[in-house]
């Protein structure tokens, strides 16, 4: 009798540290979200999200910068999302196991962990320097693409090794070739897989701030960009530009909080999207 | 056995790396009968079957010795278009495996890799093709609900129907009933001596009554190798090797 209740206690405090665990990262999440909430929500009104900045940046909005970080993300994706799939298919589907396999993986997951600064340093070498795009969208997206490119990659290649073998088996028993076994099986039971990686890799896109100082963010521009090679403001970037370069630093403290609200509105809002996206497709499928 | 020698292999063997998994196997199937393969776990039944449409190709590290024939056709010669083969030799599993779209688009499936576009085509040959497997009846109101919709001995005639849409002429079935319970165990056996006035069939078993049921002709197999192979009737009462008359009463494997 006496084991047993050692052993209800072991179990009682097992679950409470992992609960514990649980609501300690919720309560942090929480008050993140809450302080920038709080102390942001009066920056917002209507000019803020629709004008650009004025006075030296301490009064008007951000509109600018909420265009510049739309295009960016949106750029980053489109350039990251195919390059990402493909080579997630390569290895997962056509390439035999290997040293060659083996050292493409080291590559990738070296990738992921290279600093953001040191892409923001390759994209102004690359990009805007050596290929002549100059501090622009294209050379931001180019950029904040290669960024996410592991972690679209890796999360590709999970959902990909997650389709059973049987759905492969099927298909080419049917005398279906090896790519309509890709396109027509595999892939649209990988997508809602893929498009979750590819989630995260949105939210790293838009919230990155040190790859796009050198290759695309301006400190300042009233105007909009009128093609891939115009100059933008981003939102991250005016944050750190309000925070730490400005001369009314706490002059413009709520529009900073302010910025950084909807910064994460807008990460949130693309999440949002592309959770429905991915639950009406897995609905689809399961019919 | 007057019938046509439809498949035989002539002295084949199945390497996994360096591992000799089936060891010089020669043996005939005759057109429109079923042969039944039998043999304990890991006796390389599954792996053979596998070699006769070109599956194992996928299995990287793996190789084949020896020669494989459909209609004198050696499938392995280079040259060989193995998408060609597997149309003409359809292969169905051991667990279900439809594909998650509706019943229809999984047997059309078949159809429209291999180019088939014509919507009435395709409607006519989904349902000869479900009528062939007797499933017809149990799905033709539900063409549009998922495939996963249905029960394991439905999903498993599904298969058998998907298999047949694209027209074989040979079809390996892989043990079709070991996830399934003996009534739509029934149903598959009672297929497959329908499908055989059509089809050249053999089959992979684990289920000594079902071999003799169903099947005109018995192959045992054991540790890689052919040990005995005759009509059915004669493997079971009177088998001329000890092993297969051990094996068939159950004293081993």
């Amino acid at each position: 009798m006496e084991s047993r209740k050692k052993r209800k206690l072991i179990e009682g405090m097992a679950f409470g540290v992992i609960r514990l665990s649980t609501v300690i990262i919720c309560l942090a999440l929480a008050i993140m979200l809450g302080f920038i909430l709080v102390n942001g929500y009066k920056a917002i009104n209507w000019t803020f999200l629709t004008e650009p900045p004025m006075d030296a940046m301490t009064k008007g909005g951000i509109f600018p910068a909420i265009v510049g970080t739309f295009y960016l993300t949106l750029g980053a994706i489109t350039i990251a999302f195919p390059l990402g799939v493909a080579s997630a298919i390569y290895l997962s589907e056509y390439a035999r196991e290997g040293k060659m396999v083996r050292l493409i993986r080291i590559g990738i997951n070296n990738l992921a962990g290279v600093p953001s600064v040191v892409f923001g340093l390759f994209g102004l070498g690359l990009f805007v320097v050596f290929l002549g795009f100059g501090s622009s969208i294209l050379s931001g997206s180019l950029t904040l693409g290669f960024l996410i490119l592991p972690v679209i990659i890796g999360a590709s290649e999970e959902a990909l090794k997650a389709v059973p073998q049987t759905y492969r088996e099927a298909s080419l028993a049917l005398g279906g070739t090896r790519w309509q076994t890709i396109y027509r099986v595999v892939l649209p039971a990988a997508l809602p897989g893929i498009l979750t990686g590819s989630i995260l890799g949105i939210g790293r896109a838009a919230g990155e701030t040190a790859p796009i100082m050198f290759t695309a963010a301006a400190f300042y521009t009233t105007k909009l960009p009128s093609s891939v090679f115009d100059e933008v403001m981003a939102l991250p970037y005016h944050i750190y530009v309000l925070a730490t370069a400005g001369t009314h630093i706490d002059e413009t403290r709520h529009l900073q909080y302010g910025t950084a609200l909807v910064l994460i509105a807008f990460v949130l809002g693309i999440n949002l999207v592309a959770i429905i996206i991915r639950t009406r497709i897995r609905r689809k499928q399961t019919y | 056995m007057s019938n046509k020698i439809k498949m035989a292999t002539r002295n084949m063997s199945f390497y996994y790396g360096d591992f000799k998994a089936i060891e010089g196997i020669t043996l005939e199937f005759s057109e429109n009968q079923v042969t039944a393969l039998i043999g304990p776990s890991g006796c390389g039944k599954s792996t053979f079957l596998r070699s006769l449409n070109r599956m194992n190709d996928i299995i990287p590290g793996t190789r084949v010795e020896g020669d494989v024939f459909l209609d004198g056709e050696n499938i392995y010669a280079s040259g060989m278009d193995m998408v060609e083969i597997r149309k003409r030799v359809g292969m169905v599993f051991q667990k279900p495996n439809p594909f998650p779209k509706t019943i229809f688009n999984d047997v059309a499936y078949g159809l429209r890799v291999n180019g088939v576009k014509n919507k009435s085509e395709l409607q006519d040959r989904v349902e000869a093709s479900l009528k062939a497997a007797a499933i017809w009846d149990e799905v033709k109101d539900r063409l549009n609900e998922s495939a996963l919709s249905l029960s394991g001995g439905q999903q498993q005639r599904l298969c058998i129907a998907r298999a047949l849409a694209i027209g074989p002429e040979v079809l390996l079935l892989d043990e079709p009933c070991s996830a399934l319970d003996p009534i739509a165990t029934q149903k598959i056996e009672e297929l497959i001596r329908e499908l055989k006035k059509n089809y050249t069939i053999i089959i992979v078993t684990h289920n000594m009554q079902q071999a003799a049921r169903v099947s005109d002709v018995t192959a045992f197999f054991y540790m890689g190798r052919l040990i005995e192979v005759n009509k059915t009737e004669i493997m079971f009462t009177k088998p001329s090797i000890k092993q297969t008359e051990d094996y068939i009463t159950g004293r081993f494997g």
